[in-house]
């Protein structure tokens, strides 16, 4: 299958990028790892008449720390990021949750910033990124700002990034040492997006917990960021029946169609699921 | 003699013949991307083709606009059926005796159906052109739904056959019907049924699947106006019948057509139909005079080019108190699609489905199939098995677990009580059909013993005691299965594709020097027949299989035959390789006998030679004979070493087989993980026992995708909803179980070497061993019949119908 | 559209062309170079017949646009034989361990797995069918592709391979 013609621009630094932006307006899409935009190119359900690559701006890419934070260059590939020490030492999650995205082949260069900014709630990273309270750092033609990953998903493909914009970094505040952490999600086959997934990091103090971040994947037409459900679990042990209640409280935020992977209920189900699996793998890899 | 001197044995060994685990020649050229597959062919000046499609799935076309199309740079020509209809072209005659819709001639009846076809020189101007061709739709209700075909308001999907009360099999009773088709006794059936102590019944649905090989369907057509010739490279399993059918369909006299399939990336069925890209291509050339190419993508693939199955099965089962089955009955309904494109034997359009006893000793059986249209791509194909022996073999497997199960006994000892026993072969079946050879129980007993059947069920009573108790929230499924097959497609007084009885064919060349050619009418799409068919011609003439070259896919050199499909190549092809290197044997023992100077009758065979009886030191080896067969043959006798044989086999074979899954069902999710997969194969004599394991665990592996959830779905507007890779379930090398591969001999008593096909019966009887396996979970909770595929949601809901989540 | 002046290395040597910027690196190898070992096997980025090694990493070339892999270093299929011409030891073990049968997965399978076995020398069963879950294969059922994997990696490692008991 062949995608319809375009003009390709590769520039190499983010001002000239957002300079291009600014000049093609709604002709000019951005190309990250392209693993979302070349299949729907190929399928003409997307014809830009200008692409923008990414690639060959050398400041997108890697992984620091920052005070209490890790920052990731937008076009950090999953690989990266599954390849990085200082994330599997301070973030382990991220790892778990990019070896989860698709396969060896697509991990190699599907971005962190591609899978965050297209706003497809498929996508895995959304909603982990929420979980972790992250931030986006943006520019425009009128410089940069910074964009909470939780205010950050309106709708199916609609997000609060504006047009002119690129999406250069995340921000990822380190969760507390010994953290408890898990992405649970259920999928038809490895490299499948998911049915439904449940992120959860949480502290526990003298078996209780004490603080606690939950978010899904895939179960409506945004990640979902299912806050009545830890209030619920704050403070608790993680008793059966808090659990029950906080999943029921989950369930209850989740909107899925019905896809292949299963009618709108099942999909609610199995968001419940999830979370009761992540939260007892997080509570076993919680210290305290 | 001296003890350099190698033994027959040794000398046997070097010939790598019957037995050996050869390594295959084919890899050679594939593992350094040397293939040579229909779409690495590159012509002079060659031509792009590109189909504009339906987006609905019934709709009339009320006009086509292709000037814009036509106006994109590049293009040379856009066909619509207007412009097939001036060669007589725009409907084409398919192999089940209707005719088929090539470009949309007034309306379209299923989503992506073919609409025009852009000619350009390039393959972005073909697909730019495509997108703009404009089609202006009414859309028609539509009915995707086999059991409401034949209601009394159901959509019309056939406007042309139109108070047609005949079809190609007899009396049409509704407009959306196509054929009845039936087997067997039903007035003893009946009987049966009226005495049973014990009778089953359950709707047993094989849902639609593709077969899906890697490669698409593709195709190069290049007509030489000069010559007035076609050659025709292309995906094609059965190539002879492509060069008739092209021929009959073209009037192109059939010798001005060479009809060539290179390398193919599998078939599994998908490659033995004659699909509107073909003719369009074929049509292009003729118009540019210069060669077409046409390559289907992915989506198209899975949702026009042939679909399997869709066969939905009211079943019967009657049964004494104690176990002994008396009776079967079937009632089939029979989803065509669109068009009846099915690829049977002609005079079969339900094709061998009446090996629906299976590997069981049944008195009276009836079974009765009616075929009918819906708004959904024509096909029908034998995805990886005879004609519709899966949908035979899945029904009566799991129908053998239901009265098993109420019964109350054990569906492996249901089974054994039943099977058909070793001292009635060869057994004629209450449905007429010839079971050649087997030996069942000893099959199944081995498997049982192999996987310790005792103590799984054991295990499996704890774990549901445990579930019951709440102390695990997941079941054990242990799926039994027997399966009988019927293969080697076949034999005249049964089979024939429009009127060509379905022999098969070799010709081999022996050359001086003791090397040589063997070229059959088969055509491997990975199943290693450069490799295996030198083997038996190693074996059968005493040189050794590296000497041999094997050649398929060019009909102006191969001898006519019918194509691999239906485990066909072993059963005819592999006889009539067999039964060739029996006419240059006989040939060259006159040559040696005139040679030593004595009585033919005094020579005897050793492996690769000729030697005196009681007197071995005088002996002609097979490539003496060679060289000799081109310069001393006896007086009289017409020099050169070669033979053709047109095998018209007397019977099928019958392979079969005893498999055991064990599963374990996450009844939260639906998640099943198959925790041990045992197949014992019985495909009479072993040609190379590598290739077998290797046929074996592919055939798994696809049966695996059925059971677990291969679905070519429509949703009420006729939308596909399954064609690619994102929803069409192929599993990768992560979901896909560790096999166990087992066998037991017992080979063909009518074929030369008594191998009996292979390469389907894993598809045959594993789709309803995982399918047993995951019901058998469910079981003990009353549950008899839990459809296919079971992904996860189907096997999750199910649980929540038996109220396993309150 | 204005075409593309792009350079690269190919199995070792240096390839310069004119490419339009949608002509996709698959595309670029096969019609246009005639590099024919990659495949295509679908749309939509799922089944890795097209696999190439891109700057030392697996990407699947139907994904890319030859633009794109403008400087890039290449390797396909057709280059993965040793230097003095003798097979890989992946290639032998495909064939050793009868792990293809149509062919048309191999020349992606076996692109991968090359791929792999630089990153881990000698993977579990578990880390190659999870190193290979990005291609599909319909025809053997992967165990003996696993094998054949496992084969190599031996070869490589300068140790005999022991086939695991069934």
């Amino acid at each position: 299958m062949i995608p319809g013609s375009f003009n390709y621009h590769r520039p190499k630094s983010v001002q000239e990028a957002v300079g291009l932006l600014a000049k093609l307006g709604d002709d000019g899409r951005l190309l990250a790892g392209g693993h979302s935009l070349i299949p729907t190119m190929k399928l003409r359900l997307a014809t830009p008449a200008n692409l923008i690559d990414l690639g060959g701006i050398a400041d997108l890419k890697g992984i620091r720390a920052d005070g209490n934070d890790i920052v990731v260059g937008a076009m950090t590939t999953q690989h990266d990021l599954i390849a990085s020490d200082l994330l599997a030492s301070k973030i382990p999650i991220l790892r778990e949750t990019s070896a989860q995205i698709a396969d060896p082949q697509v991990r190699y260069v599907g971005t962190l910033g591609g899978n965050v900014a297209n706003g497809d709630p498929a996508n895995d990273m959304p909603a982990l990124m929420m979980c972790l309270n992250a931030t986006f750092h943006a520019s425009g033609k009128s410089g940069e700002r910074k964009i909470a990953a939780r205010g950050f998903y309106q709708g199916l493909y609609a997000t609060a990034l504006q047009s002119g914009e690129v999406l250069t970094a995340i921000r990822i505040p380190v969760p507390a040492a010994g953290h408890g952490y898990a992405y649970e999600k259920l999928k038809r086959k490895i490299g499948d997006f998911a049915t439904a997934a449940a992120a959860v990091v949480l502290t526990m103090k003298g078996g209780k917990v004490n603080s606690c971040a939950i978010a899904l994947t895939n179960v409506a037409d945004k990640p979902l960021l299912a806050e009545e459900a830890t209030k619920i679990l704050i403070g608790s042990a993680l008793d059966a029946a808090t659990v029950k209640r906080a999943v029921a409280a989950a369930e209850a935020i989740t909107s899925p169609a019905e896809d292949p992977r299963g009618p709108a209920q099942y999909r609610t189900k199995m968001a419940g699921v999830m979370l009761t699996r992540a939260l007892a793998r997080a509570k076993s890899l919680a210290k305290g | 003699m001296n003890d350099m001197t190698p033994t027959s044995a040794e000398r046997a060994a070097k010939l790598e013949g019957m037995g050996c685990k050869r390594k295959r020649v084919e890899d050679i050229r594939f593992t350094q991307g040397k293939g040579n597959y229909v779409d690495d062919i590159k012509l002079p000046n060659m031509l792009y083709g590109e189909f504009n499609r339906s987006p609905y799935g019934h709709a009339h076309v009320k006009k086509i606009d292709t000037a814009k199309a036509a106006a994109v740079p590049g293009v040379v020509a856009v066909l619509t059926a207007e412009t097939l209809k001036t060669v007589n072209l725009a409907w084409m005659p398919t192999l089940a005796g209707d005719v088929q819709m090539v470009l949309a001639d007034g309306y379209v009846l299923f989503q992506n159906q073919e609409v025009a076809f852009v000619i350009a020189d390039s393959r972005e101007a073909a697909a730019d052109a495509a997108d703009l061709v404009e089609v202006e739709y009414e859309q028609l209700p539509v009915n995707v739904d086999p059991l409401k075909a034949m209601a009394p308001n159901a959509p019309v999907i056939r406007e042309d056959l139109k108070g047609k009360t005949e079809g190609a099999h007899g009396k049409r009773k509704h407009y959306n019907h196509i054929f009845s088709w039936q087997a067997g006794d039903k007035a003893a059936a009946d009987a049966a049924f009226a005495k049973a102590d014990v009778t089953i019944r359950e709707m047993i649905s094989y849902p639609r699947v593709h077969p899906c090989p890697l490669e698409t369907c593709q195709c190069v057509a290049s007509f030489d106006k000069i010559k007035g010739e076609l050659t025709l490279y292309g995906t094609f399993q059965a190539p002879h019948v492509i060069r008739t059918v092209g021929s009959l369909i073209s009037k192109i006299p059939e010798h001005k057509i060479h009809v060539i399939s290179p390398d193919v990336g599998g078939g599994f069925g998908n490659k033995v139909g004659a699909y509107p890209g073909y003719i369009c291509s074929i049509v292009a050339s003729i118009v540019t005079g210069v060669p077409v190419k046409w390559t289907e993508s992915r989506i198209d693939n899975l949702s026009t080019t042939a679909f399997a199955r869709d066969f939905h099965m009211d079943m019967e089962l009657a049964c004494t108190k104690d176990g002994k089955l008396l009776g079967l009955r079937c009632y089939t309904i029979a989803d065509h699609g669109a068009f009846d494109a099915c690829a049977n034997a002609t005079k079969w359009p339900a094709g061998l489905f009446s090996i629906i006893s299976g590997s069981y000793d049944i008195p009276a059986a009836h079974c009765l199939v009616d075929g009918v249209y819906t708004n959904k791509a024509p096909g029908g194909v034998a995805y990886r098995c005879s004609f519709r022996v899966t949908e035979a073999a899945y029904c009566v497997e799991r129908a053998m677990d239901i009265m098993a199960q109420k019964l109350g006994m054990d569906p492996a000892d249901f089974r054994m009580k039943n099977l058909i026993r070793r001292e009635q072969f060869p057994y004629t079946s209450a449905f007429g059909w010839q079971y050649d050879s087997g030996d069942y129980q000893t099959a199944l007993t081995k498997a049982m013993e192999a996987v310790s059947y005792r103590k799984l069920r054991d295990e499996q009573k704890q774990k549901r005691e445990a579930f019951k108790r709440g102390e695990t929230r997941e079941l054990m499924g242990i799926g039994v299965i027997h399966f009988t097959e019927i293969v080697g497609a076949g034999p005249s007084r049964n089979c024939d594709i429009l009127g060509i009885a379905m022999f098969d064919s070799a010709e081999i060349r022996i050359h001086p020097t003791g090397s040589g050619i063997c070229r059959l009418g088969t055509k491997s799409q990975g199943q290693g027949h450069e490799t295996t068919y030198a083997q038996i011609i190693a074996t059968e003439l005493g040189l050794a299989a590296d000497s041999i070259t094997v050649e398929e896919g060019n009909t102006d050199t191969a001898p006519y035959g019918l194509g691999t499909y239906g485990s066909r190549s072993t059963p005819v092809s592999g006889a009539a390789t067999a039964m060739a290197c029996r006419k240059i044997k006989a040939k060259a023992q006159m040559i040696a006998a005139y040679m030593l100077e004595v009585h033919d009758d005094d020579l005897e065979w050793d492996v690769d030679r000729f030697r005196v009886k009681g007197n071995p030191e005088r002996f002609k080896t097979m490539t003496e004979l060679a060289w000799a067969a081109y310069h001393e043959v006896p007086p009289g006798m017409e020099p050169g070493l070669e033979a053709v044989d047109y095998y018209d086999p007397p019977n099928f074979t019958f392979p079969f087989g005893a498999y055991i899954c064990v599963v374990d069902v996450d009844v939260d999710t639906g998640m099943i993980k198959v925790r041990r997969f045992y197949a014992l194969d019985d495909c009479g004599t072993r040609i190379n026992p590598m290739i077998i394991e290797g046929q074996i665990h592919g055939g798994l592996a696809e049966a695996f995708g059925i059971a677990m959830g291969q679905e070519i779905h429509y949703d009420d507007d006729g939308n596909v909803t399954t064609a690619s890779f994102l929803d069409y379930f192929l599993p990768t090398a992560v979901e896909t179980p560790r096999w166990e591969t087992d066998w037991t001999t017992t080979p063909s008593p009518h074929h030369p070497i008594g191998a009996k096909g292979v390469g389907e019966s894993p598809n045959v009887g594993g789709v309803p061993c995982f399918s047993n396996a995951v019901n058998d979970a469910f079981a003990f909770l009353g549950s008899t019949h839990i459809q296919m595929p079971h992904d996860h949601w189907r096997v999750w809901t199910a649980a929540e119908k038996l109220g396993l989540h309150a | 559209m204005a075409k593309s002046q792009v350079a690269m290395k190919i199995n070792g040597k240096t390839v310069e062309a004119l490419v339009e910027p949608r002509t996709l690196l698959i595309y670029f190898l096969r019609d246009q170079l005639g590099i024919t070992g990659p495949h295509i096997g679908c749309d939509t980025s799922h089944c890795g017949a097209c696999t190439v090694d891109l700057d030392g990493k697996s990407v699947k070339s139907c994904t890319v646009f030859a633009v794109q892999a403008d400087g890039a270093d290449i390797i396909t299929i057709e280059g993965i034989a040793n230097p003095d011409g003798t097979l890989h030891a992946l290639q032998e073990g495909f064939r050793q361990m009868h792990g293809l049968q149509c062919g048309f997965c191999t020349p992606g399978m076996i692109t991968r797995a090359y791929r792999l076995l630089q990153e881990n020398k000698n993977p579990t069963e578990e880390e190659i069918r999870y190193g290979i879950s990005g291609n599909l294969c319909r025809c053997t059922g992967y165990q003996n592709i696993v094998k054949a994997i496992q084969y190599a990696a031996a070869k490589l490692n300068g140790v005999t391979f022991q086939e695991a008991a069934e």
